[in-house]
């Protein structure tokens, strides 16, 4: 533990070299976000289809079905997106980086950047951090987007709910900032712990084929672990006592 | 990977992220009806206000013309005091009243209100005197069968 903050103050205080030189951290937002697109936006529109068709089933009994907009929304919103795209970050995303950095040290590409007194956590890590921590708030917003299309397009498309009372019912239950701006905390802090856990558990490896296999295992169970622990906090927080 | 293409893809990933912040914001919320920069306060006083919560709409006609700022008890008389933000573009005379209604059979309670005929608007700060309280569901049942009961002893005296 006291390493791990030894770690993240050391990011931190090097990352004003490394955003100097945004390039780096576009690098890694290419591969931590764009190259995470394509599962993020699969995903979230099969959450909404399958949400928009439970719910649909469910409120149908209750003579509310116009109120799925809202169920899907609000699901997707608060929790879902942040949460749904964090586990799927940590496993596309924060495991490729623990890989990385494992492999960078136990063929010693770290202590060689040492050696010729470039800054390793300035060159490699601090870009990753930032790539990861940027990219992960838009993931989520992109998920939550896309899930909201795909109950869209089961319910009103297919099933034929009322578009109109589609939208109007979630517009009247969707407040921008008790649902929209926690959805985005949540996701800024998920991203800030995943990619933490990822670059942390990659420095720490121990430097053998089998140490940055068990790294990257770890890093994909705590980072699981931890998104789950903090929503259960974040949402005591955030949704209790309004 | 080019540079000038994967800087091309970041740019598009970022645009993509940022315009789904503001489909999320504008569509789905209803970011429109929380920036009531142009509004004013009026305190309504209910006998009792059933479900009634901060934010529920407030309408006129069907129209949501403010929000319910906040909800209090005024512990001089027991009265629920509610703080309403209503839209500057929609002016209501001083005598207008305030009701508790519930949208639906099951649906969420708001506030309604009827104008007055009064020639002077409410202003910042004023109050609604003239107010219909919520339908309490247990208070309509008791008085239905105390009337009732009340009924059927005064049916046996005659």
């Amino acid at each position: 533990m006291g390493s791990a903050t030894r770690f993240m103050g050391l990011v931190l205080l090097r990352s004003s070299a490394s955003l100097r030189r945004f390039h780096l951290t576009i690098d890694e937002l290419h591969f931590a976000g764009v190259l995470s697109l394509i599962i993020i936006i699969v995903s979230g529109l099969f959450v909404g289809l399958v949400l928009g068709l439970q719910g649909y089933e469910t409120l149908k009994r209750y003579g509310s079905a116009e109120a799925v907009g809202t169920l899907v929304a609000l699901a997707l919103v608060r929790e879902l997106g942040p949460v749904v795209a964090a586990l799927l970050f940590a496993s596309r995303a924060g495991s490729a980086m623990t890989a990385e950095l494992g492999i960078m040290k136990s063929t010693e590409q770290l202590s060689a950047m040492e050696m010729m007194a470039v800054d390793p956590f300035a060159r490699v890590i601090s870009p990753m951090f930032w790539g990861g921590f940027l990219s992960m708030p838009l993931l989520a917003a992109i998920f939550s987007v896309m899930g909201i299309f795909g109950g869209y397009l089961i319910t009103v498309v297919i099933i034929g709910v009322d578009s109109g009372a589609f939208w109007s019912q979630m517009q009247s239950s969707v407040d921008l900032r008790n649902d929209i701006i926690n959805g985005v905390i949540k996701s800024v802090v998920f991203g800030a712990a995943v990619t933490a856990i990822a670059l942390f558990e990659g420095y720490d490896a121990p430097p053998t084929a089998e140490g940055v296999s068990h790294a990257v295992t770890r890093t994909v169970v705590t980072s699981a672990l931890a998104v789950l622990a903090l929503d259960f906090v974040l949402t005591a927080f955030m949704f209790t006592g309004v | 990977m080019q540079r000038t293409t994967l800087d091309l893809w970041v740019g598009i990933f970022v645009t993509a992220g940022v315009a789904a912040l503001f489909v999320l914001a504008l569509k789905v919320g209803n970011a429109s009806s929380v920036n009531m920069s142009d509004s004013y306060r009026v305190i309504a006083e209910f006998d009792n206000i059933g479900g009634l919560k901060a934010r529920a709409p407030v309408k006129s006609a069907g129209v949501v013309v403010g929000r319910v700022e906040n909800i209090s008890l005024d512990t001089r008389n027991f009265r629920a005091n509610v703080a309403l933000r209503i839209d500057k573009r929609y002016p209501f005379p001083r005598d207008s009243s305030a009701s508790i209604l519930t949208a639906g059979l099951l649906g969420e309670q708001y506030v309604g209100m009827d104008g007055g005929g009064d020639e002077q608007n409410l202003k910042d700060g004023d109050r609604l005197k003239i107010t219909q309280s919520a339908i309490v569901l247990e208070k309509v049942i008791g008085q239905f069968l105390y009337g009732k009961a009340a009924e059927t002893s005064t049916g046996k005296k005659e």
